[in-house]
């Protein structure tokens, strides 16, 4: 038996346990089943969740259905750069990018802006991949798990609607805009960047 | 024809009213019990059970009760026609039929006239009729099992043949002493036995007459631990899994009127059917006192079927050469004992809560039919623990 012994110094050997009396003869194992069934019972504490009316916690860093942000002045902070639309693994993100409308003052810091922003929610996998990509944190993933729909068309979200999940969840106090990387990059804050002079390297795009 | 009825009326109808309240109960029993076995599952797992449908869930069973009979008649070609009908019909009605002699209330002395709480009154055959059509059960089994032609069905009802023959025999033999003791065959008899005191009931002084009825009788209605013609993991649905809608509700039926005629028979056999501390001696024929005592069976059959439902989330199911093993070897066996023991002590005119000490006999049959399996079993661990590698235990 010296490989038994060679082996069990490497291996640990599983020691199948001895029957005694007591377990092969089959009474006090019913005795006991009898009493931890009894004893759930008497506890009466459940398990279950009721879950219509009582909703789930949901953890903070839950990815569910995206939404676009807004910024100060309510215009939609992306700056259809396709930052997302690359990353993204499941191609569910389609971006058709215009020039900011130069002669309305109300867009005159901005080069471009999506006019069209399609999410399909349904090819989305919900990686989160087009949220680490966005360089101004534009598209991020709400805690809303619950998301039905009838047809195939409306689970394709436009920027409307990914506007109006930003309006419905961004003071629900569950997806506060997390915005944590302190100075954005350059453009979408035109305006900070001037006094900045140009972004420091190694953040953002190169150049 | 109709003066006949005329002079019969006052003894026909008591009867023709329990037959209706049988023949309502067992319906509305049936949709009941799988509402309260599916909470009480429930409880046991930690969970809430049905609680959508109605207040406390409560419609639950009528809900399920109009689901299955709008379902679809699936009738699959491979079946043999007739006996795939005959065979749930067979099962409800052989279940239904053992209430005839089983008094759900109680019965006074004299049942000449008005309501009482059985059909058949002073029937001095009872157990021996409820034994005779408990026993057609199986045969409503074996023959949906055959007459479904699929091969988890024959499968189902072969098991069911193999459990049959092993727990009839055990059941017979525990209730011989009680009958011993009571020196008759009619239950009310039995039951007014043992009513002078709580000590009279048999259980206290015949436990081991009691065990091996109580595990022969889950033997018979196909409750866990010995559900094995319909074991839902390894026969699909056993017997009835061919069967669908209304058909298998007859199945569904029968099983819960076996479980609770059972516990009637464990109750009044057992248990001083409708008698009571403080409630003891025959029957008086007062309202309130029939009520009270109709209230006591009911309490104590409920609180049976509520043990039988609870077995079933705290037993693993017997494979079915362990349930010949355990009928053959443990439960005649002791059977045979416990009837020696109850005929002594009546030749002997011995204080017969003597006999309750026959309770060890159980662990001490216990020991002695599993040492040598003990033994067994560790022989083959010992074997696999001295080949090394592929077939060892390996953590």
């Amino acid at each position: 038996m010296t490989t038994k012994t060679k082996k069990s110094k490497t291996v640990k050997w599983g020691e199948e346990p001895k029957i005694g009396w007591m377990e092969a003869m089959y009474l006090p194992a019913v005795f006991s089943g009898v009493a931890t069934a009894i004893k759930h019972v008497m506890e009466g504490k459940t398990m279950t969740r009721q879950y219509p009316e009582v909703e789930p916690e949901i953890p903070a860093n839950y990815r569910g259905i995206h939404r676009l942000n807004r910024d100060e002045e309510g215009r939609v902070k992306c700056v259809a750069c396709y930052m997302c639309q690359t990353a993204c693994p499941a191609n569910c993100i389609e971006i058709i990018a215009a020039p900011a409308p130069k002669d309305d003052p109300h867009w005159k810091d901005r080069d471009k802006y999506p006019a069209s922003f399609v999410l399909d929610e349904l090819r989305c996998i919900y990686c989160g991949m087009c949220e680490e990509a966005c360089p101004v944190d534009a598209i991020e993933l709400t805690s809303v798990y619950d998301l039905t729909g009838m047809t195939r068309e409306e689970m394709l979200f436009d920027k409307e609607k990914l506007l109006s999940v930003f309006d419905e969840t961004v003071n629900s106090g569950k997806d506060p805009v997390r915005t944590n990387r302190g100075q954005l990059g350059p453009a979408s804050e035109v305006a900070a960047t001037a006094k900045q002079g140009p972004p420091p390297p190694g953040r953002g795009r190169p150049g | 024809m109709i003066e006949l009825i005329k002079e019969m009326w006052p003894t026909l109808w008591p009867t023709l009213a329990a037959i209706a309240v049988i023949l309502a109960f067992v319906p509305i029993l049936g949709l009941y019990m799988t509402f309260i076995e599916r909470k009480l599952a429930a409880y046991i797992q930690d969970r809430v059970g049905p609680n959508r449908v109605g207040p406390l869930g409560l419609l639950q069973a009528v809900a399920d009760g109009i689901k299955i009979f709008l379902k679809e008649q699936v009738v699959p070609d491979h079946v043999y026609k007739f006996l795939y009908f005959v065979a749930p019909t067979i099962s409800l009605m052989t279940a239904m039929f053992g209430l005839v002699v089983l008094p759900f209330g109680p019965v006074p002395p004299e049942y000449e006239s008005g309501f009482r709480f059985i059909v058949a009154p002073g029937v001095d055959i009872g157990i021996l009729l409820i034994f005779a059509i408990s026993s057609l059960s199986a045969y409503g089994i074996i023959l949906g099992g055959w007459a479904s032609n699929n091969k988890y069905s024959l499968y189902g009802a072969i098991r069911s043949c193999a459990q049959f023959i092993s727990y009839e025999i055990p059941l017979g033999l525990s209730i011989l002493g009680v009958i011993l003791a009571a020196g008759s065959l009619n239950i009310e008899k039995i039951v007014a036995s043992q009513g002078a005191s709580i000590w009279d009931w048999n259980f206290f002084w015949q436990p081991l007459a009691f065990v091996i009825f109580f595990t022969s009788s889950l033997a018979e209605t196909n409750r866990l631990p010995f559900d094995l013609p319909e074991c839902e993991q390894e026969l699909v649905g056993g017997f009835h899994t061919e069967y669908s809608g209304i058909k298998f509700v007859l199945f569904f039926l029968a099983e819960y009127t076996h479980i609770v005629a059972s516990s009637f028979m464990t109750v009044l056999l057992f248990f001083g059917g409708w008698h009571f501390p403080g409630l003891t001696g025959p029957v008086d024929g007062s309202t309130a006192g029939m009520l009270l005592r109709l209230f006591v069976l009911i309490a104590k059959v409920g609180a049976v079927v509520a043990f039988i439902m609870l077995l079933r989330w705290a037993l693993p199911r017997f494979r079915f050469d362990q349930l010949m093993g355990l009928a053959w070897k443990g439960l005649i066996p002791l059977g045979l004992v416990n009837l020696f023991l109850v005929a002594a002590v009546f030749t002997f005119d011995i204080n017969k809560h003597f006999l309750a000490v026959t309770i060890v006999t159980i662990p001490i049959a216990g020991l002695i039919s599993t040492w040598r399996l003990q033994r067994e079993l560790n022989s083959t661990i010992a074997l696999r623990a001295g080949k090394s590698g592929l077939g060892g235990a390996s953590a």
